[in-house]
């Protein structure tokens, strides 16, 4: 097995692990963050516009931490600079 | 597979390339410019308004609204850099609804640009409102103990900024072109559409971070002012 071939298939794996691992912990706050936000509203609905706004500003807060592993996961699979490297030393 | 209109150079001089991120950010900072122009220079004051002018005034009172609800009381001094934010995003994102546009959001420079325009204006509007002292005391808060925090934190919620408005942009286009080549009839459409609602939203969630940034740079000081007003003036 080439150097080449080692690296695509580590980035393979990895980019499954990342984008798997990497969007289950902000799922889990996203939807927590929701449900206690619609709890509130059924209770203050005079809150309405604050909360939202609030959640959507938290929410965007927690899903930058999803988007950094995408994006980790589209350089890995679309833009690899360690494939690049080898096939550049390889070739 | 492109990632980024950074790749597509349109025009090169030597060590000088021109790439389409940068023809279309000057082509919408154009297009903004020209239409500002048009409407602003035909304000009234009496009842026939022009259609475009009651246009600018929703959208300049609603990020005024917006700006004053998360605590920037006084909106003049940040309503042009805040609303120029906004409104070039949102129109950089909506935009993608034209054929063979690429909105210059999905490069990391040009957010990355955008969140630096942001860490500068912080400590710039801080010590314009309070003092270079009074700002920097602010990084001693709540004890010295804190101040290699409060620099990370700086920092790292400015690349924060840079990434999220990237990624979500990035991700919508790249999403968008691999459904293309998947299922072209109808499914591109759909998240044409969600990327739009994304392209908003991240503008919207943009402003609102600048501002709060801004208002945490800036608010320290007002709460103190009652106490004691005759600083403002030394």
């Amino acid at each position: 097995m080439d150097s080449a071939t080692a690296i695509a298939i580590a980035s393979i794996l990895s980019c499954g692990i990342i984008i798997t691992v990497g969007t289950i912990g902000p799922a889990l706050g996203e939807g927590k963050a929701l449900s206690t936000a619609l709890s509130a509203i059924a209770q203050q609905p005079d809150a309405a516009p604050t909360i939202t706004r609030t959640l959507f500003v938290g929410l965007a807060m927690v899903e930058s931490t999803a988007i950094y592993s995408l994006v980790i996961t589209i350089i890995l699979i679309f833009a690899n600079p360690f494939w690049n490297f080898a096939i550049a030393h390889a070739g | 597979m492109r990632i980024t209109p950074d790749s597509v150079i349109l025009w090169s001089f030597g060590p000088i390339h021109l790439d389409l991120t940068i023809a279309t950010t000057w082509a919408i900072m154009l297009a903004l410019v020209l239409v500002s122009r048009a409407i602003t220079s035909h304000l009234r004051k009496e009842p026939p308004f022009p259609r475009w002018q009651t246009a600018a005034e929703v959208i300049v009172s609603a990020i005024r609204g917006q700006m004053r609800e998360i605590g920037l009381p006084n909106t003049a001094p940040y309503l042009p850099f805040i609303a120029t934010l906004f409104i070039f995003i949102a129109t950089s994102n909506l935009c993608a609804i034209l054929p063979f546009y690429e909105p210059p959001t999905g490069s990391l420079s040009t957010t990355a640009a955008l969140a630096l325009c942001v860490f500068m204006a912080v400590p710039f509007f801080g010590i314009r409102e309070q003092g270079s002292l009074a700002y920097l005391k602010s990084y001693l808060e709540p004890t010295p103990i804190m101040l290699p925090f409060n620099i990370i934190g700086e920092l790292a919620r400015t690349l924060a900024l840079a990434i999220r408005l990237f990624g979500n942009i990035m991700s919508g286009s790249l999403v968008g072109a691999l459904l293309l080549s998947l299922a072209p009839f109808i499914f591109p459409i759909i998240m044409n559409l969600l990327g739009l609602l994304t392209g908003t939203v991240q503008a919207y969630i943009f402003s609102i971070l600048a501002t709060v940034f801004i208002a945490a740079g800036v608010g320290s000081h007002e709460e103190k002012t009652p106490a004691k007003p005759d600083e403002r003036k030394a």
